[in-house]
């Protein structure tokens, strides 16, 4: 591991931030810290950084515990949520006091700078002040200040939070590709889990000052360990009574499912060619556009779930009556703070039937 | 008429209203004072107005008051940015208790201030024995009451808020961000102040020290109650008081003559804060272009 918390804990009078944080990022990897606000993904950035100091626990930085070495020597580039640019110096002078700081020579300084300003694709700014400058240019003046001096690990605190949805998207990938392309250890915080998903090679999912999970986006995906994350991850239905459903039986102690859209296949009335067993019949109670899709809410025994429809199909009508097949759901149990999958077990049985 | 030519119409009319009342007040409490003072001064002709602003008692009061509001200025300023930069940059205990301690002076009359220091440092007051002390170890015979240093000292107290106020608005605006994102590159506190705090608080500083230098030129109460030598420790403002108390005619217009030596300064003052404030706008202008 090349990044590493071991048992960090941190408190904030009576506030608890982190408590008994522990993971690790391989080097060269990209890691998400992903939670809600006030999960303690931020303090755990700032802790890595130095910017704040754990009350107990070890951090550790290319095998070397780093808890007693000041922020600046730490090896490590910061971007700032709200980018933290120096006003009153020219993009040119962000870039370069960094450089400067490291007494690095005149001609070497202009050299770096002007290959970062490449890299962002900000050639021909440097002689701008950041109030001069759009969301996204003063995002990557932000970066290449960041990576001017050539960190070991980059931290980003919600790095695409103040910028708009078509910009934010572009950035996303440049982000990837450069922090590919250079090597670097990049460990980013993020309260959007499309981003996350899309950008990160590992995510550690934070609730509450803890970590409630770390994985691939895929293992987040498909199996969430925790209720937090089932129900954080994906678009999430909460269902109660879930074993009144066809296929489904109940886990003592777990009350409730998570079901998702993806989960759910919704068909016309009797045009279901498999699986009818596993079927339910329900009714259309909301059906709500979503730019590529429809939203459709349908109540089954008085359950309500969730699936998409495709706008390549005729609409569905509220009222109407369908069928559902549920392959799969999440059930949640929240004592034990566990998820279990489990899919439609007469879709299993009908499959032995088939063969 | 349509309603917005109607809502435009009556905003015209609430402008013009303003501007009349604006105007007429501004008239009648600033210019008409301000321009009795110029014309009683020159009402004994321009000769006798030259002497009257030239006498041994004006030249020393316009020395004192000069040495009181520099030393005040230096000293403010200073101590106005380290507690500014205290209360806005850093969390401690009793920061609030802090913060209201700084303002003591705008709430309290400086008569009081005056009278305070007097009971500290006069005859009476309680570091009285040790003053007697040095002076006797030394073979001086150094005083702050009724002397130079209890004037530069009640000016310092009344002025001290000025500089700090002005400041801690924009400090606190600004946010920590930009100093961290430098600590973390490793820049150190002095390097980090002259290079990313001072820039962000310069005018507001200049404002600051402007409003600080018009107050301690014009302290009164605070000084009056130290200062009682004519001639000596006399500030302008007391000078002023002292001529006007005289009563005869030939005292009242040199008192309107030295006044007029202050609102000489305030003009200045206000030309100079005007010129930097233009300055500063355009500076911005030209930095959003």
């Amino acid at each position: 591991m090349y990044v590493e918390m071991k048992n960090i804990y941190k408190q904030y009078g009576n506030f608890t931030a982190s408590n008994n944080v522990s993971f690790g990022i391989e080097q060269g990897k990209l890691a998400a810290l992903l939670g809600p606000s006030g999960s303690g993904k931020t303090t755990l950035l700032r802790m890595i950084a130095g910017l704040e100091t754990p009350n107990s626990g070890d951090i550790y930085i290319d095998g070397q515990r780093v808890n007693d070495i000041p922020a600046a020597k730490r090896g490590i580039g910061f971007v700032f949520q709200s980018y933290a640019l120096f006003r009153y110096m020219t993009v040119y002078d962000n870039v370069a006091f960094g450089l400067e700081l490291q007494k690095m020579p005149k001609d070497q300084i202009r050299t770096r700078v002007m290959e970062l300003l490449e890299i962002t694709g900000l050639s021909g700014m440097e002689k701008r002040y950041p109030n001069q400058l759009s969301g996204g240019q003063r995002q990557r003046v932000a970066f290449a200040r960041a990576l001017a001096p050539r960190p070991h690990v980059l931290l980003l605190d919600e790095p695409f939070a103040a910028i708009d949805a078509k910009v934010r998207t572009e950035l996303r990938l440049w982000l990837r590709e450069v922090v590919t392309k250079l090597g670097i250890t990049c460990i980013f915080v993020t309260h959007d889990q499309d981003e996350a998903v899309e950008v990160a090679d590992q995510i550690i999912v934070t609730n509450h000052g803890e970590i409630e999970q770390v994985g691939t986006p895929f293992e987040i995906y498909k199996s969430p360990d925790t209720p937090f994350v089932a129900q954080f991850i994906g678009k999430p239905s909460v269902v109660e009574g879930y074993d009144a459903l066809n296929g489904f039986d109940a886990i003592e102690g777990a009350k409730r499912a998570i079901i998702r859209p993806e989960f759910v296949k919704i068909s016309r009335l009797g045009k279901l060619e498999r699986f009818m067993s596993a079927a339910e019949e329900g009714i259309v109670e909301d059906v709500v556009f979503r730019g590529n899709h429809l939203d459709v809410t349908i109540n089954i025994k008085g359950i309500s779930v969730i699936g998409e429809w495709s706008l390549e199909k005729d609409t569905l009508e509220i009222g109407e009556k369908v069928n559902v097949l549920i392959y799969r759901l999440y059930i949640i149990d929240e004592q034990q703070n566990r998820t279990y999958l489990c899919e439609n077990k007469e879709m299993q049985e009908e499959d032995i039937f088939y063969i | 008429m349509t309603e917005q030519e109607k809502l435009e119409r009556q905003s015209k009319r609430t402008r013009m209203i303003l501007i009349a009342v604006s105007v007429l007040f501004i008239f009648l409490m600033l210019v008409v004072p301000l321009a009795a003072i110029v014309v009683n001064s020159l009402k004994e002709g321009f000769g006798f107005y030259i002497q009257a602003i030239t006498t041994e008692y004006v030249r020393n009061a316009l020395k004192v008051t000069l040495i009181a509001t520099i030393i005040a200025v230096v000293v403010n300023t200073f101590f106005g940015i380290c507690a500014a930069w205290l209360l806005t940059k850093f969390s401690f205990k009793g920061k609030q208790v802090l913060a209201t301690l700084i303002d003591i002076p705008f709430s309290i009359s400086p008569v009081i201030v005056g009278l305070a220091f007097l009971m500290t440092f006069g005859r009476l007051g309680w570091t009285y024995p040790a003053i007697r002390a040095i002076n006797q170890w030394l073979g001086t015979n150094f005083r702050i009451a009724f002397a130079i240093p209890g004037v530069v000292i009640a000016t310092i107290f009344v002025t001290f808020p000025y500089v700090s106020r002005e400041i801690i608005p924009v400090l606190n605006a600004q946010g920590k961000d930009e100093e961290e994102a430098a600590a973390l590159m490793g820049a150190k506190g002095l390097k980090i102040f002259f290079k990313i705090t001072f820039p962000q608080i310069k005018w507001a500083l200049i404002y600051g020290i402007i409003l600080c230098t018009s107050r301690a030129l014009g302290e009164f109460g605070a000084v009056n109650a130290l200062s009682k030598t004519r001639g000596e420790t006399f500030t302008l403002p007391l000078e002023i008081d002292a001529l006007y108390m005289s009563g005869t005619d030939v005292s009242i217009t040199s008192a309107f003559a030295v006044s007029s030596i202050l609102v000489i300064i305030a003009i200045i003052i206000m030309v100079v804060r005007n010129i930097l404030e233009h300055r500063s706008n355009k500076k911005m202008e030209k930095g959003e272009a």
